[in-house]
């Protein structure tokens, strides 16, 4: 196990191997807290961890929690959850060669930080690795996290003061910069962005950031500047594939 | 409050759901070849999905704003980010500045 360890480390680098475990405890932290709230909402211990093993979706495993416990329709929670977790959708087909191997698998552990973290690599290898690695640690610490939350209860206090809400929107936009280096990427993903914002407070939650997408009709007026086009790098024949 | 089968069902379909999301591309990928400037769409859809759900995460709480120290702080992992700063810096000084801005009074 530890050899086995010290392989990956190896492999993946010492920094990337790093920065995944200090998502993951990030995550194992925001899982504490979806455990407690929860159960502290009033729905069975159990509950979180169910959600937490055949969802694997924060944002809409806390959504879920959020209308049944205000007294919503299970039937408008189950649609809610839905709704946050579309953007999957695009994320499977830009992934789908690096999960080509476990498409199963690769599709179950298909979470947002996964993907920005697999996104980040350019050697289609070395995105497959990032993948599975950053997957497997992600959904140890999330369900171990939706555990022992959903042990302590009410016990916990509101981790916001530890400013952890903002990590996940750092890790985000932390991964995605490299990405956005390329002048045609920005101007359509900050587009993309404000379109979401400006959204929000009108349209059911998830939908959205979907909207996000609309900013995608602009690639065509648009040139590349610095950098090669984001996607091109490892076309399907091109890397190891 | 919700009784156990059908709050056990619920999450079997969210997690069936969600599922079929996840692996429409893997799956149909075997099947359809995809061109490269669809794979290269993809790809930029992506990215823009990510940093949308960053930016609203950064901004809101569900459909409510959810307070300036989170925006103070998702700024400063945007600006250290740029500046090509490490990764676990970019991410605990933007959980910091928003802890101590909560610590003196904002929201």
């Amino acid at each position: 196990m530890r050899a086995h360890l010290r392989d990956l480390s190896e492999r993946l680098g010492p920094g990337t191997l790093r920065d995944i475990l200090l998502v993951n405890l990030a995550v194992g932290i925001v899982g504490v807290s979806y455990g407690a709230i929860t159960v502290g909402e009033g729905l069975p211990l159990w509950a979180p961890n169910l959600m937490s093993v055949v969802v694997l979706g924060g944002a809409s495993q806390f959504l879920f929690t959020g209308i049944v416990a205000s007294g919503g329709s299970p039937v408008a929670a189950v649609l809610a959850g839905l709704l946050v977790n579309a953007r999957h959708l695009p994320f499977g087909f830009a992934l789908a060669d690096s999960v080509r191997n476990r498409p199963l698998l690769g599709s179950y552990l298909m979470i947002d930080e996964v993907v920005a973290f697999a996104l980040v690599e350019r050697d289609a290898e070395r995105r497959r690795l990032v993948f599975f690695t950053c997957g497997t640690c992600l959904w140890i610490f999330w369900n171990i996290g939706s555990l022992i939350g959903g042990l302590l209860g009410n016990a916990i206090d509101n981790t916001d003061a530890f400013g952890l809400d903002t990590a996940f929107p750092a890790v985000l936009i932390a991964l995605v910069m490299p990405a956005l280096r390329d002048r045609r990427t920005r101007v359509v993903a900050v587009v993309g962005a404000l379109v979401a914002v400006g959204a929000t407070p009108f349209v059911p939650t998830g939908v959205a950031v979907l909207l996000a997408l609309t900013a995608l009709v602009l690639m065509p007026v648009l040139r590349t500047s610095d950098g090669p086009v984001p996607g091109r790098r490892d076309l399907p024949g091109g890397g190891a594939g | 409050m919700i009784s156990t089968p059908v709050l056990i069902g619920s999450a079997v379909l969210l997690g069936l759901g969600t599922f079929a999301f996840r692996a429409a591309g893997p799956l149909l990928h075997a099947r359809v070849q995809v061109s490269p400037p669809v794979q290269a769409l993809m790809s930029m859809s992506a990215t823009v999905l990510l940093v949308a759900l960053a930016v609203t995460a950064a901004v809101f709480d569900g459909s409510a704003p959810g307070g300036w120290a989170r925006v103070a702080g998702v700024t400063v992992a945007v600006l250290l980010a740029w500046r090509r700063a490490p990764f676990v810096l970019v991410v605990l000084l933007a959980a910091g500045t928003t802890a101590a801005l909560r610590l003196l009074g904002l929201p």
